[in-house]
C-alpha cells in the first residue's frame, strides 16, 4: 500500500511541477508581448510616457529580472499562494478571486460527478444483458454522451427557464440579494444551482452508464461468473460480484474523466453566468487578465491532483491488490 | 533479401493457425466475415448511414448557401424559412451558411485531432509496450501527467496570448492533449500480444522490432485501434465545440461552437431566438451520436463475443 501511494504521490508532484512550469513558460514562449498589450489599453500618446508606463508594468509584474529569477519568483508565489493582483478586478488579488469563486464551482462539480457516477453505474449494471432495459438505456446513454456541453448549457436554461418558467435563467443568486447566510439567500442559491448542476450531471451520466453496461457484460461472461453459476449462486449474487469487479476500471475512468468534466463545467458556468471559476475564466479572457488566468490554471491543476489522490485512497479501500502492493489499479 | 527470406517461415507458421496466433492466419476469410456481419448489423448501418448523410451535407451544403458564412446580410434576426433557410442572427449572418461550413470545420478539426492523437499515441504506445522497462515507466509517467493537466484551461491560457489561431492549431492542440488515450490502449494491447508464439517466432527468425510491430502486432489490434480512433474523432469534435464556445477557437472561421458563442453573448435565450443556438448543437450531437452507434456496431462485427446478444 505504501509503495502504491508513494508512486502515485511522485506522479502528482511531477505533474504539479510540469503544470506550474508550463503555466510560467507560456507567456515566455508565446509571440507578442503581454505588457505591450496591457500598455496599449491606456492609450498613451508620447513615446516617453509609453516607455515609463511599460517600465512600471514590467517592474510590478517582476519581469525586469533574469529569467531564472522570474521562474523562482513564480514558484515562490505559487507556494505562498501569492499570485499577484488582478487586472480585471483592480485591488483584488488572484487568490482572493479564486477562493471567492471556488465554492460555487465545487457545489456544481462535486454533486454532479458523484451523482452521475453512482446513478450511471447502477443504470448501466441494471441494463447489462437485459433486453428491454438495454434497448432504452443504451441509445439514451449514447445520445447523452454525444451532446456538446455548450449546447446543453443553452438548451436546458432555454427550456426550463424561458419556456417553462421553472427555474431562473442565469446567475448564482437573485440579483437583489447580498450574499449572507439566511433562508431567502440559501433558497435563491439552490434555485439558481439546479439547472447548471443538471447540465453537468446529464452529460456525464451517459458515459458512466455505457461503460458500466459493457464492463458488466464482460464480467458476466467471465469464468468466475460461470463458476459461481455452476455452484448454484443466484443471478443476484453473480451480478453483485460482476458489479464489484467492474467498479474498478470505472473508478480509474473517473480519475481520467476529471479534466473533461472540469472543462464542461467551465463551459456550463459561462453559459449560465454562474459565479464560479469558469465564469472567472471568462472575465479573465475578455479582459486579457493573464495573471488571473495563470492563477486559475494552477488552482485547477491542484484540484485535479487532490481529486486523483482521493480516488487513489478509495482504490486502497476497494481493491485489495493495492493494499498488498500487487499490481492492481493499473492507472 | 534476407528480410524477405526470413519472413516466409513466420507467415507460413502463422498460416497453420497455431494456438494464440489466429489473427494473421485467418485474415482472408475473416475479412469476408466482417463484411458479412457488417452488412447485417443494424447499428452499424444506421450509424454509418446517418454519418454519411451528415458528411454529404458538410461537402455539398456550403455550395448551396446563398452567402459566405462570414458575410453580413442586411436582414438580421430573420426567422427560418424563405430567403434564409435557417434564419439570420443579430448581426445578419446567414445561419444556414454558418451551419454547413461549421459542419465542415468540425469534421476537419475532428480528423486533425484524432489523426495527431493516433500518430503520437501509437508511436509511444508501441514503444512502451514493446520495450517495457524504464522506457515504459517513462512513457506511462508522461501519459499520467498529461492526463492530469486540464486541457481546456491550458488552451485558454495559451489562446489568450495568441492573437491569431488557425483550425490547424486547434486540431493539433487537441491531438497533443488527447493522445494518452491511444497510448494507453496501444501499450496494453502490445503488452499482451508481444509474448504470443507468432511474435516470438518472428523475433527468432531475425525480424527487426519495427517490422514485427508493423506486421505482426499492429494488424492484430487494428480493429481495436480503429474503434479507439473513431471515439477520439467524436470527442475531438466535442472538445473543439467547447473551445470555440469559449472564444479560444480559430479566428474568423464559422464553427458550430462559435455560432453558439455568439448566441450566448447576444442573449439569444432571452429573446427566444431558438433557431440561432438549437441547430448547431443538435447537428453536432447527431454527428457524434452517429459515430458512437457505428462504433458499437463495428465492435459487434469485430468481436464475436458481443455478436450473440
Amino acid at each position: 500500500m505504501r509503495r502504491y501511494l508513494t508512486r502515485k504521490l511522485i506522479t502528482y508532484v511531477l505533474a504539479f511541477f510540469v503544470g506550474v512550469s508550463i503555466d510560467w513558460g507560456i507567456p515566455h514562449l508565446m509571440p507578442g508581448d503581454p505588457i505591450q498589450g496591457l500598455v496599449s489599453r491606456f492609450n498613451v500618446g508620447s513615446s516617453a510616457a509609453y516607455a515609463a508606463l511599460y517600465k512600471t508594468f514590467a517592474q510590478s509584474f517582476g519581469l525586469n529580472v533574469p529569467l531564472w529569477q522570474q521562474y523562482l519568483d513564480f514558484w515562490k508565489g505559487v507556494l505562498t499562494g501569492n499570485m499577484g493582483g488582478s487586472i480585471y478586478a483592480p485591488g483584488a488579488t488572484v487568490s482572493s478571486l479564486v477562493f471567492g469563486a471556488m465554492p460555487y464551482t465545487l457545489a456544481l462539480l462535486v454533486p454532479a460527478i458523484l451523482l452521475s457516477y453512482s446513478l450511471g453505474n447502477r443504470l448501466g449494471a441494471a441494463a447489462a444483458r437485459r433486453k428491454v432495459l438495454d434497448n432504452s438505456v443504451l441509445p439514451l446513454g449514447y445520445f447523452l454522451q454525444a451532446i456538446p456541453y455548450p449546447w446543453l448549457a443553452l438548451v436546458v436554461p432555454y427550456l426550463f427557464a424561458k419556456v417553462w418558467h421553472l427555474f431562473p435563467l442565469s446567475g448564482g443568486y437573485d440579483q437583489g440579494l447580498v450574499p449572507h447566510w439566511d433562508w431567502t439567500f440559501v433558497a435563491s442559491l439552490l434555485d439558481h444551482w439546479f439547472l447548471p448542476f443538471l447540465t453537468v450531471f446529464l452529460v456525464s451520466l451517459g458515459g458512466w452508464a455505457i461503460g458500466m453496461r459493457n464492463l458488466v457484460i464482460y464480467e458476466l461472461e467471465n469464468d468466475s461468473s460461470r463458476y459461481l453459476r455452476a455452484l448454484g449462486a443466484s443471478e443476484r449474487v453473480v451480478r453483485g460480484y460482476a458489479y464489484r469487479n467492474a467498479s474498478l476500471p470505472q473508478l480509474s475512468g473517473l480519475a481520467l474523466q476529471l479534466g473533461v468534466v472540469i472543462g464542461g463545467n467551465v463551459v456550463t458556468e459561462i453559459a449560465f453566468n454562474y459565479p464560479g471559476l469558469g465564469n472567472l475564466i471568462f472575465h479573465a479572457i475578455s479582459n486579457q487578465d493573464f495573471f488571473l488566468l495563470q492563477g486559475i490554471f494552477i488552482f485547477i491543476v491542484l484540484g485535479v491532483l487532490i481529486a486523483n489522490f482521493i480516488i487513489d485512497l478509495v482504490f486502497v479501500a476497494v481493491d485489495p491488490r493495492t493494499r498488498l502492493s500487487m499490481q492492481g489499479a493499473a492507472a | 533479401m534476407s528480410e524477405s527470406l526470413s519472413e516466409a517461415p513466420a507467415a507460413a507458421v502463422a498460416a497453420t493457425g497455431l494456438p494464440g496466433g489466429p489473427g494473421a492466419a485467418s485474415a482472408p476469410p475473416r475479412r469476408n466475415d466482417f463484411l458479412h456481419y457488417g452488412l447485417r448489423n443494424r447499428k452499424l448501418l444506421f450509424g454509418l448511414g446517418l454519418e454519411l448523410i451528415l458528411v454529404l451535407v458538410a461537402i455539398i451544403g456550403p455550395y448551396l448557401a446563398k452567402n459566405p458564412p462570414m458575410y453580413i446580410t442586411p436582414y438580421p434576426l430573420q426567422k427560418p424559412g424563405g430567403q434564409y433557410w435557417l434564419g439570420t442572427d443579430l448581426t445578419g449572418y446567414d445561419l444556414y451558411s454558418q451551419l454547413t461550413s461549421g459542419l465542415r470545420e468540425s469534421y476537419l478539426v475532428g480528423a486533425l485531432g484524432a489523426g495527431c492523437a493516433a500518430l503520437i499515441g501509437m508511436a509511444l504506445g508501441f514503444v512502451a509496450g514493446w520495450r517495457g522497462g524504464w522506457l515504459d515507466e517513462l512513457v506511462q509517467m508522461i501519459t499520467n501527467i498529461i492526463v492530469m493537466i486540464p486541457s481546456l484551461v491550458l488552451l485558454v491560457v495559451i489562446g489568450s496570448y495568441l492573437s491569431s489561431r488557425s483550425v490547424l492549431f486547434e486540431g493539433v492542440f487537441i491531438g497533443l492533449t488527447t493522445w494518452p488515450w491511444v497510448a494507453r490502449a496501444v501499450r496494453a494491447q502490445t503488452f499482451s500480444l508481444r509474448s504470443r508464439e507468432y511474435v516470438d517466432l518472428a523475433r527468432l527468425s531475425g525480424k527487426r522490432p519495427l517490422s514485427i510491430i508493423l506486421r505482426e502486432i499492429a494488424p492484430n489490434m487494428a480493429s481495436y485501434l480503429f474503434l479507439v480512433v473513431i471515439l477520439l474523432f467524436g470527442s475531438s469534435m466535442l472538445l473543439a465545440a467547447s473551445y470555440d464556445f469559449l472564444g479560444v477557437g480559430p479566428n474568423n472561421v464559422a464553427s458550430l461552437g462559435w455560432t453558439m458563442n455568439q448566441a450566448n453573448a447576444n442573449a439569444a435565450l432571452n429573446y427566444h431566438l431558438w433557431w440561432w443556438f438549437i441547430p448547431p448543437g443538435a447537428v453536432l450531437a447527431l454527428m457524434v451520436f452517429a459515430l458512437l452507434i457505428a462504433n458499437v456496431g463495428l465492435d459487434e462485427v469485430f468481436n464475436p463475443k458481443l455478436r450473440e446478444s
